[in-house]
């Protein structure tokens, strides 16, 4: 759910050393996968939301993201044209674009963001976590690589609480299916301590995380929280999380935004430095990503700036205090698992809106609803009007899709955007009158 | 009273009850026994649990083309299916205020979704989202759905039903047992002799069980089942036999149904409904009735579009309904923007044409109003079987 840095808007924008880095690990990653039939390494394709990253790797093995596949593909502006594949093949016109994406992706040869083909899966990795199209999705490629299946099932947190038997179910299937399965493809022992030395880099990658998203507590906020953290989230949300080389990348980014707040600079945007901070907006929803540098300017021109976002935690919420626990290692990956943004419920999630407008000082708060994400999407008129009524703030709610470029009207969203700003100036004038 | 006047009496009774949106069968039962009524949504639960704790289990199916949607709307975008701006419609104006919970089973992040909506906007009910597993291993999902019931048993008795007690849960599966083995002849019937049993006559004795106890849904299955059996009125036309699927959450309008078989479909299966079809045998009564439950969840239910198939071939399921009621085509009807029909759509496509069997897709809502394309493309698809069938 996180682009890497080969997409349009980075390559007008102004790279920092940790893009740099970050652009290099990903593209090592993606050679690595092209080369994956001549080498041998296995690979896991599995989803963003409830990854098991750590494990993969303890096993060896290459995960590939088909949610960040499918949003390069928007980026790339190749979207269109594999959604229109897919519907031509009977997918309907109205579900999720991710998965027509990647599936019009993968009949037009399997070519990913970096232009080399990706490897078939070795295993579809289901980790079926606040998102329940995950399930068709991997029904739908199975019958496409006729490849082996392990389903992670993640109980919903309807209660706003973690409970003792959604933990113990998650990690009976970890115990009882899904290292099985891969010991079984990848032909190594389970190593558990190998897997405790992932989960503590890990943790030490989220705190400087944490620090970075944070740091938009700051004004002028040294970051954009939602245009900008998607760069900052995507070594930890995909194939890099405990890894020494995500310490690295965010060790060198809590570095460069501590230096930012020091000197005072607003966040980088596509143009660059953002000049004068004029909003602070909370941002509930993914991007759009088809027109990515466009919808980000939208905000940059009229000087918003996002300081907090819902979607930069669909990869976990780590600012609200998770950190992967090495002492725990199975259990630590089941409360990743049940704690992801979109496995939270709607209460849960009004809650942690609210608290963000509070804790960030925000002037308002905006919803992109997407229509391919009913995850998301279903009930965020019930959250708008209820975190205006708990934060006082006002809401706004613009309407979009993730890389269908069919539902990105650019003069509506505008139009809406510019109106809903001007709201704020114009409350800001009252409170001050 | 004539048979044919009995079965037009029974026929228009359940009629009756599909169309209260009042839920006056419910608010009835309720002064009488001073029971709990607990709603639940598409597309199962299991009802004998709440049965056995002396609660209605109600069936909640949305709304109607004849439900004005005043406020639901204002909480769903477009691109979101109706029957849950139809439900919030209903709670808010008042339909379901004598519902005492209400039980929202896993099947879409929509629903799901929903459950959390209703926490807030009836903080007053009980409101339990029903997770079910999807690892059907007895030891690692059944563990976890078996956990599920016992919490919801214990939250049905602080809500002042009677205690859980296993005997009780016995003589309630044994109930139910009784209730489905009913459904599944009628449903039999029809694929024997489908003019003898209407769909839109069959499909109103679903809905109106939903809102009755099973102790008189049971007979009013049974008389419709001998008086639509004895019915010599009713007599073949020639008729396309067609497989409907698609339907087993947000419910298509009557019309729509009356429609395709005016249009020269004979439904002979469907999934409308499917609380009554959802697990598929009798579940046992000796040993422990609640991993009885657990085990027909696990082992016995449909290959429903909300489950993970962890084995076997998408469509098998679909395969053996063919085959079983002899459809000669395949009706994928769905809701509009139903993520689990339209996303399984392909697979059981592929399925369908791997039988050689002709199939048409078309979309509703439960408040469509207007079927004229429907009816040209049924009728053309139920005259091209006719004609072109191997037959």
């Amino acid at each position: 759910m996180t682009p890497t840095t080969t997409g349009a808007a980075s390559r007008e924008a102004q790279k920092d050393t940790s893009q740099v880095r970050q652009k290099t690990m990903i593209a090592r990653h993606f050679d690595r996968l092209a080369a994956a039939p001549e080498t041998g390494e296995k690979n896991c394709y599995t989803f963003v939301p409830g990854n098991l990253t750590e494990l993969l790797l303890a096993f060896d093995m290459l995960p590939v993201l088909p949610e960040i596949n499918a949003l390069q593909s928007g980026m790339r502006g190749k979207s269109a044209e594999y959604i229109s594949i897919a519907e031509k093949l009977g997918h309907s016109e109205d579900v999720c674009t991710y998965v027509k994406s990647d599936i019009g992706m993968l009949k037009s040869g399997n070519i990913g963001p970096t232009g080399q083909r990706l490897p078939n899966p070795d295993l579809l990795l289901l980790s079926y976590t606040g998102c329940f199209t995950f399930v068709k999705w991997f029904e739908l490629l199975r019958e496409e690589y006729h490849c082996p299946v392990a389903m992670l099932h993640v109980p919903y947190q309807a209660d706003g609480k973690i409970t003792d038997a959604m933990r113990q179910y998650v990690v009976d299937q970890l115990r009882g299916t899904i290292i099985p399965m891969l010991e079984k493809i990848s032909g190594k022992p389970y190593d558990e301590d190998r897997l405790k030395a992932c989960l503590e880099l890990s943790a030490r990658a989220e705190d400087d995380l944490v620090f970075v998203l944070q740091s938009a507590k700051h004004r002028p906020s040294p970051i954009d929280a939602y245009f900008g953290a998607v760069y900052y989230v995507g070594p930890i949300f995909s194939s890099f999380r405990g890894t020494s080389e995500a310490v690295d990348y965010y060790r060198e980014l809590r570095s460069e935004i501590d230096e930012r707040m020091r000197l005072g600079k607003g966040p980088v945007t596509p143009d660059g430095d953002m000049p004068a901070e004029r909003y602070r907006i909370v941002v509930e929803g993914p991007p759009n990503w088809t027109s990515f540098r466009q919808f980000w300017k939208m905000f940059s021109d009229e000087g918003a700036v996002s300081v907090a976002s819902t979607y930069t935690k669909v990869g976990g919420v780590y600012d609200m205090g998770f950190r992967h626990d090495p002492s725990r290692p199975l259990e630590t990956m089941a409360e990743y698992c049940l704690g992801c943004y979109t496995n939270l419920s709607l209460p849960a999630r009004i809650d942690l809106l609210t608290r963000y407008v509070s804790e960030y000082h925000a002037d308002g708060f905006l919803i992109n609803s997407v229509k391919s994400c009913n995850s998301f999407s279903a009930g965020q008129l019930h959250i708008l009007r209820e975190v205006e009524a708990r934060s006082g703030r006002p809401g706004g709610f613009i309407e979009s899709d993730l890389v269908d470029p069919r539902y990105f009207s650019a003069a509506n969203i505008k139009n809406r955007l510019e109106s809903y700003f001007q709201m704020l100036e114009q409350k800001r004038a009252g409170r001050v009158s | 009273m004539s048979d044919l006047s009995r079965l037009a009496a029974l026929v228009s009774r359940a009629d009756a009850l599909y169309r209260d949106y009042r839920l006056t069968a419910v608010r009835d039962w309720k002064s009488r026994t001073g029971g709990l009524a607990v709603g639940f949504l598409p597309i199962y639960v299991p009802r004998e649990l709440l049965h056995a704790q002396g609660v209605l289990p109600v069936g909640v199916m949305g709304g109607r083309d004849d439900l004005e949607i005043i406020k639901g709307d204002a909480y769903y975008q477009s691109y979101i299916c109706h029957i849950p701006r139809s439900t919030i419609e209903l709670g808010l104006n008042g339909s379901l205020d004598c519902l005492d919970g209400l039980l929202f089973p896993a099947i879409c992040d929509v629903i799901r979704n929903l459950s959390g909506m209703w926490q807030m906007l009836f903080p007053a009910m009980l409101v339990r989202y029903l997770d079910v597993p999807q690892n059907f291993d007895p030891g690692i999902g059944g563990a976890f759905y078996r956990h599920e019931l016992e919490q919801l048993t214990r939250d049905l008795t602080a809500r002042g039903a009677a205690a859980f007690d296993a005997d009780r849960l016995r003589r309630s599966i044994a109930l139910y047992n009784e209730d489905r083995r009913l459904v599944r002849e009628l449903y039999a019937l029809r694929r024997r002799q489908p003019w003898k049993v209407p769909t839109h006559e069959l499909y109103v004795m679903l809905r109106a069980a939903l809102v009755l106890p099973v102790e008189a849904s049971t007979p009013m299955f049974r008389e419709y089942l001998e008086l639509a059996d004895r019915d010599e009125t009713r007599k073949p036309l020639d008729q396309a036999r067609v497989l409907l699927t698609g339907s087993f959450c947000e419910q298509p309008p009557i019309g729509l149904i009356k429609t395709l078989e005016r249009a020269g479909c004979y439904i002979v299966d469907d999934d409308f409904v499917q609380v009554h079809r959802f697990i598929r045998s009798d579940i046992p009564i000796e040993g422990d009735p609640i991993e009885n439950l657990v085990r027909a969840f696990l082992n016995d239910a449909v290959a429903s579009p909300t489950r993970y198939i962890d084995a076997g071939v998408k469509g098998e399921d679909l395969k053996h309904h063919m085959a079983e009621s002899g459809a000669e085509g395949v009706l994928f009807c769905s809701a509009s923007f139903c993520d689990p029909a339209l996303l399984d759509q392909p697979m059981l496509v592929k399925a369908v044409e791997r039988e050689g069997i002709p199939w048409t897709a078309f979309k509703f809502a439960e408040n469509s109003g207007q079927f004229q394309v429907i009816r040209e493309q049924a009728g053309t698809f139920a005259d091209s079987i006719k004609l072109w069938s191997g037959a």
